[in-house]
Order: C-alpha cells, then sequence, then structure tokens
C-alpha cells in the first residue's frame, strides 16, 4: 500500500487491502484491540478453527467464502436469468436534459463496460419516437403493396405464424442511429462513452430477407425504385428504403435477436433490419411495406435526421452510417487504477462494409500503432479491436481511427467540421479522443 | 374418399380460387400470407408523398384548424406553435422573403438561435402525413382527414404563408408547396444514400465520401491541439460515474455524486418503483415532470401545494380521475378514467411522498 499514489481520484483496491502495514503491525502485536476482535469474529464464523494472519496471505484465499462453504441456489430460481447483482452498473440510461419526456427519447448502451460485439439485448439502446408497446404477435400483421397497382402482381398480408414459416438467415449487424455522437458536433458535452456513443448496438438477427417476400407478392422489379417501411406504433415511423439494398438480400423482415425474439424495446414481434443504415430506417414493429417510385419524405426524413450543411441547405437521405471507431476502455469518466500495463479496446464499423484495420495512438494522433482486430469481422457489424498499452504514469490522449474495405479512412474533427461544419447533429464519425491524465482520470476531449 | 378428406379437398380447393390472382406469384410459399382487401389496404394506406400521391380530398380553412389546434394541439405546442417546452418549435424563424426565395436566409447566414420545423421542412405533404398518422401525441389517428387540413391551414397561416382566409384542400396544396420558405433548401447531392445515384434515377452521388484522412502511422503533426474540454457542469450532470462502470477490472468509474461514499443511499423501495411505472405506463409523464412542469405542474410543485391538508389526496385522485382545468393554469388536463381507484389513489400518495423513483 506504502508504494500507492494518493492523488485524487486514484481508487484503492478494496477491501482486501484495507488495512495498511502500519494497521496489520497494529494488529499483530495487540495494540489496536478492536480490529483484533473483527478478524477473531469473522475466523469463527468458519469451520477453519486457525486465525488468519494477513502476512499469511490473501484472506480472500485462506478464509474460505460461503459459496465455497454452502449449498448454492437451485436451479430456475430465475426462469429467465439476470446478470450477476455487480452488475447494476451497466445499465440503459437517458442522458438528462436530452430530450423532454421520456416516450419520445433515447436510452444509451453502456459501451463503457461491454466485451466482443454483442451488445446484450436488454441492454441494446432504444430510441422511440411515440413510446413503445409489447405487442401482441397474434394480433400483428404485416401488409405488402405497391403505390400503384403493378408494382406488385398480389398485395398479400402476412401473419407472424406467416413470416416465421418462410426460410430464414441469421446475421451480424450494428445499428446505430443516426444522431449517435450528435451532442459533440460543436464542443464536448457528456463526460463518457455511454452518452458519447451509446445510440450503438450489435446483434445477432435472424429474419426473412424482404426480396423473399416482395417476389411472393410478385414485384416488378423493373418499376420499384424504393420501398416505405412503416411501424405500428403511434408514430407508425415510417423510412424510405432503396430497392437497390432490398435486392441484394441485405434487408431482413427480422424477428429473431441473439437466439430469442426481438425485446419490445426493439421491436417485439417484427422489425426492419437495414445493414450498414442508421437505426431510424430499421422501423420497428414493421406493419407495412409500400413499394414505389419516388421517395416519401416522410417526417424523419424531412423535418429531422437531415444534415444543416455551412451554406444553410439541408442534406436530405442521408442513411449510410460511414466508418467510424470508439475506444471503450479506458474512456471518460473511468479511472486507471495504477501504472502500468492496460489493455485499450474499443469497437470499429462500418455501413459500407467490412472493418479493415484500426490504429491507435496514445500522444493525440502524432504517432499511431495497428491494433489487433478481434474475430469474426462481418460486414456492417461492429468489430473489437485490442492492443498493449503500458501508461506511464504520464498525461495522454487515447485516440482510434478505423479504415473499412473502401479505403475510407475515419476523419478528424478538423476534417469533418472543415466540410459539414458544426451544426449537421447527424453523421459525426469523428475520431474520438480520451485525455488520461496524472491522477489516472480519463476524460473526453475533442482533438482537432 | 371420406366425406372427410372430401371436404378438405373442397377447403383446399376454395383456397386455392382465391390465390388464383396471383396471390403466390411464383408458388414457391404455399399456404403463406393471403390476399390483401381493398379496405384493408384503405385502412392502412394512408402516406402522403411529395407529389400529393395518397393524400384524400377534403379541406380545412385556417379558422377550423385554429379551433382543433387550441383544443388538440396547443397544450403541447403553444398557441402559435412557437412552444419550447415539449418539443422544439413548429413555428418561427422564416420571413415573408423567404416564402419568396424558398430558402430560409437565417439557415444560410447560419444565426438562428434554433431551427423551427417550419424553418426546416420542404415539402408540405410532410406536415399533413405526419399531422395524420402521429398527432395529437397522446390519441394519434383520431383526426378527420378535414381537421387535417384545417390544422396544416392554420400553421401555414402563423409562418404568413397562406391569408388568414385560406381554405387549404387536394385543389390548392401544391399552391401551398409553391410558397414553403424551404422549398428549395434541401440537396441530395451527398454520398450518404446506400441505393442508385441521382444519374441513374436514385439519390445522391453515387457513395462517394465527403471527407479524406488517411492512415498516416508516425510524425502526422507537429503539435496536439486540443478543441474542446468536458465542462465542469457535464461532468456531474450525468449522475455518479462510479456507479455505472464495473466494480472490478483494470478501471473505476470516477465518482461524480459530490458526497463522501458513506452517503450514497442504497437503491431500491418497491412501492415507490411500482408508482413509477404505473406512471410512466399511464402517459402522467408525458405531460408532467417530477421536480418541472411540462404541460402540467411538477409533481413536488403538486405535493408542496397541497403539503398538510388532510383531504388532498381524495381531492386529487378524484381530479386525476374527472380531469380539469383551473388549479395550475388554463390548461386542461384530459380525464385519466382509464386507470383503476386504487391505482389513482397510489399515484396521488407518490405525487405527496415526493415521487420518488426508488
Ligand atoms: C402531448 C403533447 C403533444 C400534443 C398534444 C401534440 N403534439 Fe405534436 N409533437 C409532440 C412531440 C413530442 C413531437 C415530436 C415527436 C418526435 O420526436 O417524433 C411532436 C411533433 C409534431 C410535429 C412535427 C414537428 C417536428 O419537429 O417533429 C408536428 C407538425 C406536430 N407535432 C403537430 C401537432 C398537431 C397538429 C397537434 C394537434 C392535433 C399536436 N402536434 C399535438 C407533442 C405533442
Ligand atoms: C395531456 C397532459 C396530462 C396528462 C397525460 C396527465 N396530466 Fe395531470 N395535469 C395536467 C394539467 C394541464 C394539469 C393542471 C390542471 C389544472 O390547472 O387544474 C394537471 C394536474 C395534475 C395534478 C394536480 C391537480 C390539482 O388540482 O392541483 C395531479 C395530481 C396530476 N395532474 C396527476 C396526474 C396523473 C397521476 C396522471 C396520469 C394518470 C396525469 N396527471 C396525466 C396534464 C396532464
Amino acid at each position: 500500500m506504502a508504494d500507492q499514489p494518493t492523488q485524487r481520484g486514484r481508487v484503492r483496491p478494496a477491501p482486501e487491502h484495507f488495512l495498511t502495514e502500519a494497521d496489520i503491525a497494529e494488529v499483530k502485536d495487540g495494540r489496536r484491540d478492536f480490529l483484533r476482535k473483527a478478524f477473531l469474529t469473522a475466523s469463527a464464523a468458519m469451520a477453519a478453527p486457525a486465525i488468519v494472519r494477513a502476512e499469511d496471505g490473501d484472506p480472500n484465499i485462506l478464509t474460505l467464502p460461503p459459496w465455497t462453504t454452502s449449498l448454492g441456489q437451485p436451479v430456475a430460481a430465475r426462469p429467465y436469468g439476470l446478470p450477476s447483482q455487480y452488475e447494476k452498473g451497466l445499465q440503459r440510461r437517458e442522458s438528462p436534459g436530452l430530450t423532454r419526456m421520456s416516450q419520445v427519447s433515447v436510452a444509451f448502451t453502456p459501451l463503457q463496460g461491454l466485451f466482443g460485439i454483442i451488445t446484450p439485448s436488454g441492454l441494446h439502446f432504444e430510441r422511440h419516437h411515440q413510446g413503445w408497446s409489447d405487442i401482441d404477435p397474434s394480433k400483428h400483421r404485416l401488409m405488402v403493396h405497391g403505390t400503384d397497382d403493378g408494382f406488385v402482381k398480389q398485395p398479400k398480408v402476412y401473419t407472424v405464424d406467416d413470416i416465421l414459416r418462410l426460410p430464414p438467415v441469421s446475421r451480424m449487424h450494428f445499428i446505430e442511429c443516426g444522431a449517435n455522437t450528435g451532442m459533440e458536433w460543436g464542443n464536448v458535452a457528456v463526460p463518457t462513452v455511454q452518452y458519447s456513443h451509446g445510440m450503438l448496438s450489435c446483434s445477432e438477427f435472424t429474419g426473412v430477407p424482404l426480396r423473399l417476400i416482395l417476389e411472393d407478392c410478385g414485384i416488378d422489379w423493373k418499376k420499384a425504385k424504393y420501398v416505405l417501411a412503416e411501424g405500428a406504433d403511434g408514430s407508425s415511423m415510417t423510412r424510405t428504403i432503396p430497392i437497390e439494398l432490398v435486392q441484394s438480400d441485405e434487408v431482413l423482415v427480422a424477428y429473431g435477436q441473439n437466439g430469442e425474439m426481438l425485446r419490445p424495446e426493439n421491436g417485439y414481434p417484427l422489425r426492419l433490419v437495414v445493414p450498414g443504415v442508421q437505426g431510424v430506417s430499421w422501423v420497428k414493429w414493421l406493419r407495412r411495406i409500400e413499394v414505389g417510385d419516388k421517395p416519401w419524405a416522410t417526417k424523419d426524413e424531412a423535418i429531422h435526421y437531415i444534415d444543416l450543411m455551412p451554406d444553410g441547405q439541408h442534406r436530405q437521405y442521408t442513411s449510410t452510417q460511414e466508418c467510424k471507431s470508439v475506444i471503450t476502455t479506458p474512456s471518460g469518466g473511468q479511472i486507471l487504477l495504477d501504472k502500468g500495463f492496460y489493455n485499450i479496446s474499443g469497437l470499429a464499423w462500418s455501413g459500407r462494409g467490412k472493418v479493415k484495420q484500426v490504429d491507435v495512438s496514445t500522444d493525440g494522433g502524432i504517432n499511431w500503432r495497428r491494433a489487433r482486430i478481434e474475430g469474426p469481422v462481418n460486414s456492417k457489424c461492429l468489430t473489437r479491436f485490442n492492443i498493449d498499452w503500458v501508461w506511464d504514469g504520464k498525461p495522454a490522449i487515447l485516440q482510434s481511427r478505423a479504415m473499412d474495405e473502401t479505403g475510407y479512412v475515419q476523419p478528424s474533427y478538423g476534417q469533418l467540421r472543415a466540410v459539414r461544419g458544426t451544426k449537421s447533429i447527424y453523421h459525426n464519425n469523428a475520431i474520438q479522443s480520451w485525455k488520461v491524465a496524472e491522477s489516472g482520470e480519463v476524460s473526453n476531449v475533442q482533438v482537432l | 374418399m371420406s366425406r372427410f378428406s372430401k371436404s378438405l379437398t373442397r377447403v383446399a380447393m376454395i383456397a386455392l380460387a382465391a390465390c388464383a390472382t396471383g396471390a403466390l406469384a411464383d408458388g414457391k410459399y404455399a399456404g403463406v400470407g393471403r390476399a390483401a382487401k381493398p379496405a384493408e389496404i384503405h385502412a392502412w394506406d394512408i402516406d402522403v408523398r411529395p407529389d400529393f400521391k395518397g393524400l384524400r380530398p377534403g379541406s380545412g380553412s385556417v379558422d377550423q384548424g385554429q379551433e382543433t389546434w387550441e383544443a388538440k394541439c396547443a397544450s403541447c405546442h403553444g398557441s402559435f406553435g412557437e412552444s419550447n417546452e415539449v418539443h422544439t418549435p413548429l413555428i418561427g424563424g422564416t420571413t415573408k422573403d423567404d416564402v419568396k426565395t424558398g430558402h430560409v436566409l437565417s439557415l444560410v447566414k447560419g444565426d438562428a438561435p434554433q431551427r423551427s420545423a417550419i424553418m426546416k421542412v420542404a415539402t408540405v405533404s410532410t406536415l399533413f402525413d405526419y399531422i395524420n398518422r402521429a398527432m395529437p401525441l397522446t390519441t394519434p389517428k383520431s383526426l378527420t382527414n378535414d381537421e387535417v387540413y384545417g390544422l396544416v391551414a392554420y400553421l401555414l397561416n402563423l409562418a404568413e404563408i397562406v391569408p388568414g382566409d385560406f381554405v387549404l384542400s387536394d385543389k390548392n396544396i401544391a399552391e401551398a408547396q409553391a410558397r414553403m420558405p424551404n422549398r428549395n433548401g434541401m440537396t441530395t447531392n451527398h454520398g450518404m444514400w446506400p441505393g442508385a445515384p441521382a444519374s441513374k434515377g436514385g439519390i445522391g452521388n453515387g457513395g462517394k465520401p465527403d471527407v479524406k484522412n488517411t492512415a498516416c502511422m508516425s510524425n502526422c503533426k507537429t503539435e496536439v491541439k486540443v478543441g474542446s474540454l468536458l465542462p465542469v457542469y457535464a461532468e456531474t450532470a450525468h449522475g455518479n460515474l462510479a456507479e455505472q462502470n464495473r466494480p472490478v477490472g483494470p478501471v473505476r468509474g470516477k465518482d461524480t455524486s459530490g458526497k463522501a461514499p458513506a452517503e450514497v443511499k442504497p437503491a431500491a423501495q418497491s412501492d415507490n418503483a411500482a408508482a413509477t411505472k404505473l406512471a410512466n405506463d399511464n402517459g402522467c409523464m408525458a405531460c408532467h415532470g417530477v421536480a418541472n412542469k411540462i404541460v402540467g405542474p411538477g409533481y413536488n410543485e403538486v405535493a408542496a401545494r397541497y403539503k398538510g391538508q388532510a383531504d388532498a389526496e381524495a381531492k386529487l385522485a378524484a381530479k386525476v380521475r374527472a380531469g380539469g382545468q383551473g388549479a395550475w393554469g388554463a390548461i386542461p388536463m384530459p380525464p385519466q378514467s382509464q386507470l383503476k381507484d386504487e391505482d389513482i389513489r397510489r399515484l396521488v400518495k407518490w405525487i405527496m411522498s415526493g415521487a420518488k423513483a426508488q
């Protein structure tokens, strides 16, 4: 303990090292009776006869804990399993002040504590425009028709039974809200990666390619240029989807998420999966597909989800999520416990295909090292990267920079703002910087 | 053939006849799905495109719109669509000149403090389509077609796009479109449309990115310019970060509670959690904040006003059930009669005890 620096913010490992060397010395030679008594009581509670002395080793090893010395709980005590009680810190959270009504709001995924690439379904981010409902699947319908006769030969209605009968595929994809990192366009605004990048999740989705359903209705591929997807919620969310993505078999009518049905917050019983495209197009509670030849300019493609450029024009129908990455640990709001070895870990993704390479800098972008990419590397899917780092206790600025298979390299804030200004709200894919202070505290900064 | 299998065959034949119109386009997925009926398509196909395809005939005047607006919309959006309380303003920031140019000047100058919906939207069809499908927020799809025409007319009049005696209809909506203040304010010249490009009848430039970086590896710049740091207020605005991280691992969350560890209260009292859920599930939180007013008063304001009054809980329960106005202002609370009496009593008790989440 003596060599533990005591700067502000330093976390002391607890509780086994709760006693300083001096405390322990005092216990040993009887000067601190109350502490000795505490030791005695603790050891009396267990079967082992001897008093555990701290210098003999770790009491967590020498004193067997109750879970090693008793009968545990029965199977199915919790028929639907839950995370450990010690994992309560990792929850979806709203960003205070961002929205005014929690039915029309966002809850962010706690990226700071997640491993690998799959987001646990209960931590998948939420964005609703008019609240969510738990829809009775026996009452849910999917209707497919054309703007006019001729786009499909036969308009059809499918029940959820019908959709689950069709041949499915399962694919892993990321979903990112177009407004992810939107609060940071002008300046640093939020403390942690949960709030800066947490409108991002990744799941294995199971469903039926929309192409197959449209072919079942006899779509005329020559006439069809776009489809409109519509949700069954109060907002009846609508978005225009390009027919080419449907034809390429990428767009799914999904019902499965990570091996179980979609969660109600994520669109139970049916949602559209539109890989590489911003989350708002992944229409939840999907009830209708209309095939047409012109885009619809719906509210969320004509009033919101439009990007204001410095010349006063709004870019409309911006949909692709360009290549981006972020270090998830160490990240803002965290504290490094000590100098020495760390694994820098993060996520990279691209709406244009696979992630090819991720580079990491610890000096604010002057020098970079190639990170290890962990498999699997899927198209339009989160990709985990890791890299070794030995922290020397000096200030550092951590950054990651991803490149996708098209050769596009994630830009810096300076580069992005030079083209798009600071008011576009959507599609901020700039390189994220985390400053590590001498105290070990990590905080959000922007490097130009 | 037994009678049983005969009747089965008949059922199958009827089903086949129903499909004869082409329900099974390639016959691959026999028995999956059925033909949609015209009335069903009519019931759901309510979208309206910028070229007004899908618009159903009808009309509504500015005056009629104003009446509906006051009754069904003003509580959230303000009498003039100007309110910033529940949602960003619908109206404001456009000028008569913008109606002429079709591109809102304050967007070009970049001096607008906030962007209202009318400053952004280029297509009047969007307003019609959205109000018709989604508003009012708590009772979407309750408006008649003519009411929607009236509401759009009223909003256009507030923005000085149409005069006060205007009657909007399917016949003249194109004239309103020709006066939309930001009708020329949209561009699709970008690389973020994943479908066919404009050159092939689609949208955008075919996916060409607008920003270019290179994967430089060493001595990429001479200095590190930090443009912005986390403001002090933002550090504590998101709760205690120590509780938002795992208690084991290479790092811990920073304690931003401002309290010594012992003071941090243990969580969970199930009564409060249950009442919070009840309030969320029944839309109470759409109009009430715990501390702050949204449409109705903040719950803590309610508790403060009636504190110590013996019959307060009974009176408030009756008010919540029946709705009403006047205690806090002119905006009425709609009757909350969907709730059971015991649930209303529970909610009121919770409000009076501080409306705590846990
Ligand atoms: C209980 C509050 C509430 C009421 C009542 C209400 N609205 Fe809204 N309105 C909202 C919210 C919240 C949004 C934003 C929804 C979203 O983000 O998807 C909205 C969005 C809108 C929009 C789109 C503008 C934009 O920026 O998204 C229009 C237009 C609109 N409302 C019109 C109306 C009309 C007309 C009525 C009455 C018939 C009405 N509203 C009643 C809360 C309300
Ligand atoms: C559409 C908006 C809306 C909804 C939904 C709503 N309220 Fe209200 N509430 C109001 C308004 C407006 C007032 C102020 C009425 C007045 O001035 O008398 C109010 C007042 C109140 C009061 C104080 C009454 C008084 O006389 O002082 C209570 C308590 C209350 N609401 C509880 C609830 C509860 C519980 C729910 C959910 C079951 C709910 N409200 C849902 C708008 C709403």
